[in-house]
């Protein structure tokens, strides 16, 4: 087998030119999150390009990256960095590493399983699963309350009939 | 006019108003609204952050289900409109990968129709008059500033937006309300988005700062076209107070069409002082 590069397999899985980099950086200046950040855009970049694969799959960066594609629609080379961010999450679980922000990982998990369940999502069942993966129980529990007096989570979730073309959809990608 | 309808799971839920408001301007304007029997929620942004492929082939069921109309897709949110818009185009480039899907829902894409944000549609297949000829109510001193968040102008090789960094088209829209729209530099700013809940620190930062911004530069409240960035929006400011209302509840309201009080009620930040404050209401 051949050995591919750390950086040849994010460029592959991403679809992104990462090569193409002139490291302007206009994508850490413009990225909304980057201050939250261990590493910034750029330096993700830049890591990958380095190679250091273990450094990256541990990082916070690719799961506060919340998809905002500010950094893509400035980029000189046309580089988007949510496909790339989108691929390290997606290796660091592959690796069996813990995610680099718990809690984030836990209400896109909370998510997704939602929509196994039910075709679409119903918030209500959604926070409680979301709460006890984070084992955050009290966290924004009055604006929970107060959506819910105001009519705007639903109790009852609504289910899709056709669940089974659906949730075909997930055994095809293994979930 | 007639669309198919996707709402989305938010107009059902935190976004409800959105989805009434929705549905009474487009009656109102004459664009009927067909809604796909059966849909399934579009994977948002929790699918692509875990599962690329899985992101790329949920907005597929709806697409196929669209299918059998040919006409275009309306869509009020921007994160339905732009994960759907990613699978519709990956369905007209990637032939192995349409095959599959194909198969396994059954369905033979012909590429009829496809997926239109609200937005644009208010703003490029209704002619303007159809809108200002129609407003009871002009909303004179109402001072609003557009925000347009990310998901509905970027990337904006795939939406084709006006302009990703200055988009002008919901301005338009309110002049035409008879409100005053006001510049200012955040209308494609992130929210925070689906940090919300997760990391609520950075949405309160970044959201403080949109407030922040939008009171420096004059205006009194913020109109938004999508729901996630309204909860954000409505429910964490850091210091500001300042009204956000969907740009359908202000057609809404300057139309005169029943159902806005109850629309308004639902926001955290009372909008009707403001409202009262300008003799609007």
């Amino acid at each position: 087998m051949p050995n591919t590069s750390f950086s040849e397999i994010i460029q592959t899985r991403s679809g992104e030119p990462l090569h193409t980099c002139y490291f302007c950086q206009k994508c850490t200046a413009g990225c909304p999150v980057a201050y939250a950040m261990d590493y910034k855009p750029a330096q993700v970049v830049r890591l990958i390009l380095l190679g250091r694969r273990d450094t990256l799959l541990r990082s916070n960066a690719p799961w506060l990256c919340v998809g905002c594609d500010t950094c893509g629609a400035r980029c000189p080379n046309d580089i988007y960095l949510a496909p790339v961010m989108d691929v390290l999450k997606e290796m660091a679980l592959e690796a069996g590493l813990a995610p680099a922000e718990k809690k984030v990982y836990a209400l896109h998990q909370s998510f997704l399983d939602s929509i196994k369940l039910w075709g679409r999502t119903h918030e209500l069942s959604m926070l409680m699963e979301y709460k006890l993966r984070a084992v955050d129980l009290f966290t924004d529990l009055d604006l929970g309350l107060r959506l819910m007096l105001k009519g705007k989570i639903a109790l009852l979730p609504e289910r899709v009939k056709d669940l089974e073309r659906v949730r075909a959809l997930y055994r095809r990608v293994g979930r | 006019m007639r669309y198919s309808y996707y709402p989305g799971c938010t107009l059902s839920s935190t976004g409800v108003e959105y989805g009434q408001s929705v549905a009474a301007v487009c009656e109102a304007l004459g664009i009927e609204l067909v809604e796909l029997e059966d849909w399934s929620c579009c994977g948002s942004s929790s699918a692509h952050a875990l599962d690329h492929e899985l992101a790329l082939s949920l907005p597929v069921r709806n697409i196929a289900l669209a299918q059998p109309a040919g006409l275009d897709t309306l869509m009020p949110c921007p994160a339905c409109y732009q994960r759907t818009l990613r699978a519709d185009r990956r369905l007209r480039e990637d032939e192995t990968w349409r095959r599959e899907m194909e198969a396994l829902l059954g369905f033979a894409y012909d590429g009829q129709g496809r997926p239109r944000h609200l937005l644009d549609v208010l703003g490029h297949d209704l002619p303007a008059e159809a809108i200002s000829s129609r407003v009871r109510r002009p909303l004179k001193g109402l001072k609003p500033v557009s925000y347009y968040g990310c998901m509905l102008v970027r990337p904006p090789k795939l939406t084709g937006w006006d302009d990703p960094e200055h988009p002008v088209l919901m301005d338009r829209l309110l002049s035409t309300l008879g409100a005053e729209p006001v510049f200012w530099s955040y209308g494609v700013d992130c929210c925070g988005g689906s940090l919300s809940l997760d990391r609520s620190d950075v949405v309160k930062a970044l959201v403080g700062r949109l407030g922040a911004a939008a009171e420096e530069a004059g205006a009194n409240c913020i109109v938004t076209v999508c729901g996630m960035c309204h909860i954000n929006l409505d429910t964490r400011q850091q210091g500001t107070q300042i009204p956000v209302f969907y740009l359908t509840e202000l057609i809404g309201l300057a139309l005169d069409l029943p159902g806005w009080e109850k629309w308004l009620r639902k926001h955290f930040v009372d909008p009707l002082p403001l409202l009262q404050s300008l003799s609007l209401v």
